[in-house]
């Protein structure tokens, strides 16, 4: 069953490397360019699955930091710290691809859009996460200290993600029309939406493998130093 | 254990801290002089300009945030640092500890508010327009602030570099209740066409504040919440 379900994960690897390839010459050559902005568009197929990614990763941190508290095996805070490295990486990705494409449409790299804002404020959270880690040397007190911290920020981030940029009174420049309209409708063009959901199913995937190559590779090291010692 | 026991202790603890600090006044007096030397600071270096409501308003919650980030992470680091936490840990319920330690920081913050907001109000010569939607922005504020860091300086008392990283861990999870306050503030002081306050009946100002009002509530009721679920494994590790 193990070596079955291996096998299944290595196929899977493979899969995840041609999917990527496709999506990232689809986004390119496949999809058409929108109507207002051009050729600037091809940004959404890399753009929001990287900040989905970010903010998925933050979630199944914040699952492993209550199941940490709930019966405290080392495993489960490892996992949780490197979703949360993931996270932060996907996140510095969003962040700067976004920022790039400020610059284009906008004219300013950074004007504390509600959108920025809240994405800022998850790097602040990341950033905190980390320097909360580092700041505690007792392992146990730094899972829990960690694992408490990592679900009050989760508590705050929807109000943050969700609510701030919808408040009526700040104009976002923000362009979620097509994606996140009112109501949920989405009126993307056919084309565009195959590769967009495509790319949304890479980039999880993508997290997924690099997420479960650093927990087998944090298994293999733990255990080689229980040998060690024993 | 019965629920007049737990508000009892948490009374006691409250109580015992005030006496503590009541002794040397060393938290109040330093947040004190913290806020009013910010205060200064920022009415000495704008005091040529007529500013906007909501740069007054910024002005305001940054003097406030701060100074929150220098007084209230004492309630738990000053455990740590006299030793006395394993005998609270002993003798307390770890919900009856938190409520207490909130309570203090609250009656911390909302001393220091209560200098602050006149003093800055005289200082800036502002009038404001709706003084009783900026009470009600003050006091919401204050709870906001005191429920978001009670929890944070229990984290950050058991990590080793104390006082660096409060401000870092307080300032994303503060954020929403901040800007909530901020937005409330400034359509207190700013002039506009006065309507009834659905949340507090009596009070007049801009509709949008009411909301505002009732984020800032619900934020603190969560945070209150969610602090009351974890802050058994800070406290008890």
């Amino acid at each position: 069953m193990c070596a079955r379900m291996s096998r299944l994960f290595a196929a899977l690897k493979w899969l995840l490397g041609v999917w990527m390839t496709v999506v990232i010459v689809a986004a390119f050559f496949y999809a058409p360019a929108a109507q207002n902005l051009g050729q600037m568009s091809r940004i959404i197929y890399f753009h929001i699955p990287a900040a989905w990614v970010s903010v998925l990763a933050f979630a199944v941190c914040t699952a492993y930091s209550v199941r940490y508290l709930g019966n405290r095996r080392t495993q489960d805070d490892a996992a949780a710290s490197f979703s949360a490295e993931l996270g932060l990486l996907f996140c510095v990705i969003a962040t700067v691809s976004g920022s790039i494409f400020a610059k284009a449409t906008w004219g300013s790299y950074w004007n504390w859009d509600p959108r920025e804002t809240s994405i800022f404020v998850l790097l602040l959270i990341y950033g905190a996460y980390f320097a909360l880690r580092s700041s505690v040397d007792d392992p146990a007190r730094r899972g829990s200290l960690a694992a408490v911290y990592g679900v009050l920020a989760f508590i705050t981030v929807p109000l943050l993600v969700f609510v701030a940029p919808r408040i009526p009174a700040v104009q976002s420049l923000h362009p979620d029309g097509p994606i996140l309209a009112t109501g949920g409708g989405l009126d993307m063009d056919r084309r565009m939406m195959t590769v967009f959901i495509s790319s949304l199913i890479g980039f999880t995937g993508l997290y997924g493998w690099v997420f479960s190559l650093r927990l087998r590779t944090w298994r293999f090291i733990t255990a080689l130093a229980n040998r060690q010692e024993g | 254990m019965s629920s007049s026991n737990w508000a009892r202790e948490a009374l006691a603890v409250l109580a015992k801290d005030i006496r503590s600090e009541y002794r040397t006044r060393y938290a109040f007096s330093a947040v004190l002089l913290f806020a009013v030397t910010a205060l200064a600071v920022v009415s000495f270096s704008v005091s040529p300009y007529s500013l906007d409501a909501d740069v007054q308003a910024a002005f305001l919650w940054i003097v406030l945030f701060f100074s929150a980030m220098t007084g209230l992470s004492r309630s738990f680091v000053r455990e740590e640092e006299s030793r006395t936490a394993m005998s609270l840990r002993l003798t307390t319920a770890p919900e009856a500890v938190y409520m207490g330690k909130l309570l203090f920081n609250i009656a911390l913050q909302a001393a220091v508010a209560a200098v602050v907001v006149p003093l800055f109000l005289v200082l800036m010569d502002i009038a404001p327009t709706h003084p009783g939607l900026l009470a009600w922005a003050t006091i919401l504020g204050t709870l906001a602030l005191a429920s978001s860091s009670t929890i944070i300086a229990a984290i950050v008392s058991r990590a080793n570099a104390k006082g660096a990283i409060f401000a870092v861990l307080a300032f994303p999870v503060t954020l929403p209740g901040l800007s909530s306050a901020i937005r409330a503030t400034t359509a207190a002081l700013r002039g506009e066409a006065g309507s009834g306050l659905g949340l507090v009946a009596g009070v007049a100002g801009p509709a949008g504040a009411a909301g505002d009002l009732r984020s800032l509530a619900a934020y603190t009721v969560l945070m209150i919440a969610s602090s009351l679920l974890l802050f058994d494994f800070v406290w008890d590790d």
